[in-house]
């Protein structure tokens, strides 16, 4: 983890903590007491399977939904206060990029700046040039995200939350629907940006390649519960059947869950 | 029906809130001034020609069937007073309203939706950028500048369309001139005003109800086309009970 290094925009990283969340739809609990720290400067993965409660934490921690009981600090701050976000530079990369379809790539990345005012046109045109170029997308900026591949708009995503200059960058699933080549490259943009900016990262993410290969810590979360939070090579070294099971699994065609698949079997 | 009631309410009033919060960004409307040109371009420009075609016909119609009837009373020559008060008092305004509804309102609806179903609201939230502020008030500053227009565009393509058919229509035979004398006659400015005004509370609630709608879909894309047809039905019943009060208020 690079402590020595200062974030370039602010000075100081952040860390996370989230203490006893708890969170319900109707009758439905998809989140139950959750308790984690993410650390200033840490790439921290969470894991799980499919509809264990990953990008509602996420929406916790970020903010846009409040917990049902419990509470999320950034930086001493409560995430669900909207006031936070002028205090905190937050940044969050969606799954699906989330781009403005009616704005070019230039536009998407300086309605930041824009909106907030930071600068006159020439200092966001620096700005937004700047985060192009370490995504290495300064011949895309005239684009409209619909003419993007999906690795692109990943990386159109990664740009804009860079424009906001964070202390924390939040991923949820940053690798979804990529190639392992492409899926790869995020990967390393992840790790190469916690070394240039010394950013807080938080991923949430399916892909075991990524969370064991930049990740300092890595959270499962299992039917809204964490079941661990160790380092990777501590979960390499896991024998809990339940963990063993999520992170090597094993295609048996005599394992239950597929003959119940069987049209006989019904 | 309870539970329906208590389910407007919450949309009631979330409407409010959406529109306080839109209100408290007011200041940055000068910075906003191309936003503010594109949603009078949606709003005002694309439904220009349908109203003024529409309008046209309408204010035809209008002339025809009261020559038809008015005949019989030999009462032709007030077809223009008739023609004139329909228009800028009911037909203009409430018409214009509908056709907003169905070419602009239904565009902003599906807009945010979509922007809704793929996140990009929840990404100027985490960019701390109100949706209100860029999304909703350029489009309710530019339906109070608009609808007026409309309106005016929409009376006058009515009084000309029955102002032609009472011309060249053998069994009504007003000229122009008096037709344009008798609807002079007997209106007033304040006629005017009050469509006026009329087709500016129209707007507003059908920009309201289209932005509300589309900023609160939940689920996928099939949600959008359902968001749109709400949105429209909605406006449609709320354009017609209000005008029958803001009649009753300003008779």
């Amino acid at each position: 983890m690079p402590a020595d290094t200062a974030n370039p925009f602010t000075g100081t990283t952040v860390g996370i903590s989230v203490e006893n969340v708890n969170k319900s739809y109707g009758n439905v609990n998809v989140l139950r007491d959750i308790s984690l720290d993410v650390k200033p400067g840490e790439i921290f993965c969470i894991m799980g399977p499919s509809g264990s409660g990953k990008t509602v934490l996420l929406k916790q921690i970020v903010g846009l939904e409040k917990p049902t009981s419990g509470r999320v600090l950034i930086d001493n701050f409560d995430a669900s206060d909207p006031e936070t976000r002028t205090k905190v530079h937050l940044a969050f990369v969606f799954q699906a990029g989330a781009l403005f379809n009616s704005l070019s790539v230039y536009d998407n990345l300086a309605l930041y700046p824009r909106e907030h005012r930071l600068g006159d046109e020439n200092s966001i045109r620096e700005r937004v040039r700047h985060a192009l170029s370490i995504l290495s997308l300064e011949k895309a900026a005239d684009k409209m995200p619909s003419e993007l591949s999906g690795g692109m708009k990943k990386r159109v995503a990664i740009a804009r939350a860079l424009v906001m200059e964070p202390q924390l960058l939040v991923y949820d699933e940053p690798t979804a629907e990529l190639d392992p080549i492409l899926s790869a490259t995020i990967s390393e943009i992840i790790a190469t940006l916690r070394e240039q900016i010394a950013v807080t990262s938080l991923v949430v993410t399916h892909d075991r390649a990524l969370a064991l290969g930049i990740a300092d810590r890595i959270a499962i979360i299992m039917d809204g519960r964490i079941r661990t939070i160790s380092t990777a090579q501590e979960l390499k070294h896991n024998t809990e059947p339940i963990i063993t099971d999520f992170m090597n699994p094993v295609i048996d065609p005599k394992n239950p869950r597929f003959r119940k698949l069987e049209p006989n079997n019904e | 029906m309870l539970k329906r009631f208590v389910l407007f309410c919450e949309n009631f009033g979330a409407a409010l809130i959406m529109l306080a919060n839109s209100a408290r960004h007011l200041k940055t409307l000068p910075r906003q001034f191309s936003r503010f040109i594109d949603q009078c371009y949606l709003i005002g420009y694309t439904t220009m020609p349908i109203v003024t075609i529409l309008s046209f016909f309408i204010g035809s119609v209008l002339a025809l069937q009261s020559g038809y009837s008015m005949e019989n009373f030999g009462a032709n020559q007030f077809i223009g007073t008739l023609v004139g008060l329909s228009m800028a008092r009911e037909l203009g305004p409430v018409m214009v309203a509908i056709l907003v509804t169905g070419r602009a309102g239904s565009a902003i609806t599906a807009e945010l939706a979509s922007m809704n179903v793929y996140q990009e609201i929840d990404a100027l939230k985490t960019m701390n950028i109100p949706p209100e502020r860029i999304l909703v008030l350029p489009r309710l500053v530019a339906v109070l500048f608009m609808m007026p227009v409309l309106s005016m565009v929409a009376n006058l393509c009515g009084w000309y369309g029955g102002a032609i058919v009472c011309q060249y229509t053998q069994f009504i035979s007003v000229d122009t001139q008096s037709y344009f004398a008798a609807l002079k006659r007997y209106m007033n400015f304040k006629d005017i005003l009050d469509g006026l005004m009329k087709a500016e509370v129209f707007g507003f609630v059908v920009v309201t109800i289209c932005c509300h709608i589309g900023l609160t879909v939940r689920g996928g894309p099939r949600e959008i086309g359902a968001a749109v047809t709400n949105a429209i039905v909605t406006s449609l019943i709320f354009i017609l009970v209000l005008d029958y009060f803001i009649t009753m208020a300003l008779l």
